[in-house]
């Protein structure tokens, strides 16, 4: 470790990798839901896991993203963090807020926890993803603040760098675009359009730029490749990620009454939604490939070209699959967009989360790499999370053609439950697979525990499984 | 990707004038412009009547006259890349200055052309015909605004003289973008305004 207040990332990282092994179990609860409508019935409802599990991915994705900004600035800036102490304190309020949160949702009715928090002063809650109650989304907003304050000042003091710079113009845009879950306007149509802007801006927009400074940095350190080269990919990458990003919101305003043109505009932008996340992928494997060290964290390398190589599948590719207006008519809310959800997320957010943890867990823990006994595990994690994460969306796309030709497409549509029924066997595979997740997740925690072994074999160990 | 990757560092010949990464950004221009003609073309061929009964609304004068404006402009440039060869900065930067003066003589007639249109009630639902009309010459605008920024961030780096006849990639990278900008007006004129 270089500079001693990045020391304050490691308990966020902790509670992200903690917040995330909650996010599994409770998608793995709504997952059985799917086949056994009553399980958990009335402990824990369907709508409330769903809310429990998108919820804490968002939340630990948020730890995880600060994580990783008090890890790299002061190393970046070649400057200590503004203020470690703030970073501390708006730790534990972000996981006191948060905790406090999902325990609302799983210990009282939805409607009575908006009247304990009295959301009618300035109601903002049960919205799909912002459910969270207004005095949570004002923390947040609070907390958001206080580290962007401490990033920021942290920046403005020392070097500035590209990569800092497109980090901290991610970290500003997230809040601020978050700031439209405060706005609750009664028209419908006017509610969805302005609620893509914190949802669909954020992951198709501002998170981007988070996600490539992060690979960015993660590249630097472990292939030792000029900044300059990487600094020059990243302009051109983030360039595309926003111009097709930003009006690529546009393939959400399709069918929820906004005008036609979005048909259009949407259609066109978002196609090209995948061409920035195909040159990450580029952009990635070319760094690595011209590496001019080798660095020992075999781990950390195979996690930034997971996130690349993922990102693309999930996000551009099942992304692109339906995001033209013909085809989005029939395929919008059904399974393919859970499927696209799943690997989106998982290949761009998770894994970018899980390199950098990857690579500063070690450096936090006084080590340039975990043991190599400790990396192969970690890379066993990798595998295992990664491909049934590919056979989940393979599963939720085998169940979303089924129910788009049943329930929409045939000339004679079946009821939604109807087919619910037709395409169980898709969730209970998919139920299947998102078991084997959570043993590669076990794997990966375990992972952290892996205490040091004999260092010629185990590094023989490495290359085999790399 | 090998070029871009060692490109800053390495001395080699180069292949395409200007910074490798320009080039990323012209053929992803070009691919949405190029999404876009096709769009509008398949669209024309649905509502053929449609279009032509409104392509007869547009102001083909000025279009046209922008033409020119864009074809000279770019001959400028042209001149600007020509005198920083020879090392002449003080030439370039002035080629540079006639360039963008070009471009804001376009914007110019643009915005009236746009404004003529808003005066007539005329928005993006008005139809399909127009849905086309506004949204592409409205990005071509946005392009032309964007190679007016770089075109005059060159010529005040060319100004200062951080360009000579050796080094002068800024400037072919700025030439470049500014001819794509062109390049698509001669294709989106005739489609658009002219075509039948």
């Amino acid at each position: 470790m270089k500079y001693q207040s990045q020391a304050v990332a490691k308990p966020y990282f902790i509670a992200a990798i903690g917040l995330f092994v909650g996010q599994i179990l409770f998608g793995l609860v709504m997952g059985l839901q799917y086949v056994m409508g009553d399980f958990l019935f009335p402990e824990i409802p369907f709508n409330v896991a769903r809310m429990v599990h998108t919820n804490l991915l968002i939340v630990w994705l948020l730890f995880g993203f600060m994580g990783a900004a008090y890890f790299l600035v002061p190393e970046e800036t070649e400057h200590e963090l503004h203020s470690p102490l703030l970073a501390k304190v708006l730790f534990w309020v972000f996981l006191v807020a948060g905790a406090l949160t999902v325990l609302g949702y799983l210990l009282v009715p939805y409607a009575r926890l908006a009247e304990l928090t009295m959301n009618d002063l300035l109601p903002t809650m049960g919205r799909e993803f912002l459910e969270q109650p207004t005095i949570t989304k004002i923390g947040i907003v609070v907390v958001a603040l206080g580290f962007l304050y401490n990033i920021g000042v942290t920046i403005l003091a020392g070097r500035k760098t590209v990569v800092s710079m497109v980090l901290l113009t991610g970290l500003v845009g997230l809040a601020v675009m978050f700031l439209f879950s405060f706005y609750n306007p009664i028209n419908v149509v006017d509610d969805k359009f302005y609620w893509w802007w914190v949802v669909h801006l954020w992951v198709e927009g501002v998170w981007e730029l988070i996600l490539a400074s992060i690979l960015a940095f993660v590249l630097i350190k472990v292939t030792g490749v000029d900044r300059e080269v990487i600094e020059k990919w990243m302009y051109v990458i983030i360039a595309m990620a926003l111009i097709s990003g930003i009006i690529g919101t546009g393939h959400h305003y399709y069918w929820i009454g906004a005008p036609e043109y979005w048909q259009w505009w949407g259609s066109i932008f978002s196609a090209l939604e995948p061409i920035p996340f195909f040159m990450m992928t580029v952009f990635a494997f070319n760094m690595v490939n011209r590496r001019r060290r080798e660095h020992p964290n075999k781990a950390a390398v195979l996690w930034a070209l997971g996130t690349a190589v993922m990102a693309f599948l999930g996000a551009g590719v099942w992304g692109f699959l339906h995001t033209l207006a013909p085809v989005n008519y029939y395929t919008h809310g059904s399974q393919i967009t859970a499927a696209h959800g799943h690997m989106a997320f998982y290949g761009a957010y998770v894994m970018i989360v899980l390199t950098i943890i990857s690579y500063a867990m070690p450096i936090l823990r006084g080590q340039e790499a975990a043991d190599p006994r400790a990396q192969v595990l970690e890379m066993w994690s990798f595998w295992l999370m990664t491909v049934s994460m590919v056979f989940i969306t393979l599963f939720l796309t085998g169940a979303g053609v089924l129910q788009v030709w049943l329930q929409r497409f045939t000339d004679n549509p079946q009821p939604f439950m109807v087919v619910q029924e037709k395409i169980e066997v898709f969730y209970w595979l998919r139920e299947a697979a998102g078991l084997v997740f959570l043993l590669g997740l076990i794997l990966y925690v375990a992972a952290f525990f892996v205490k040091g072994g004999e260092r010629v074999m185990a590094s023989n160990a490495v290359a085999d499984t790399a | 990707m090998e070029q871009i990757a060692s490109h800053p560092a390495a001395g080699q010949k180069k292949a395409l004038p200007g910074d490798f990464a320009i080039w990323i950004f012209i053929y992803a221009e070009l691919l949405v412009f190029g999404i876009f003609f096709l769009a509008y073309a398949y669209t024309r061929a649905q509502h053929v009547e449609l279009f032509n009964t409104y392509q007869q609304h547009l102001n083909r004068e000025s279009g046209a006259i922008n033409t020119l404006v864009l074809i000279t402009s770019s001959y400028f440039v042209v001149m600007a890349v020509a005198a920083i060869r020879r090392g002449a900065a003080g030439h370039c930067t002035r080629w540079l200055i006639l360039a963008v003066l070009s471009g804001s003589v376009f914007v110019w007639i643009k915005l009236a052309e746009f404004a003529a249109k808003h005066a007539e009630g005329i928005t993006l639902s008005t139809n399909t015909f127009y849905m086309f009309y506004l949204s592409l010459t409205f990005f071509h605008f946005m392009h032309v605004l964007m190679g007016m920024v770089i075109l005059s961030v060159v010529a005040l780096k060319a100004y200062r003289g951080a360009y000579n006849a050796q080094e002068h990639t800024g400037v072919e990278t700025g030439a470049s973008y500014w001819h794509m900008v062109d390049l698509v007006w001669i294709i989106l004129f005739p489609l658009v305004y002219v075509l039948h």
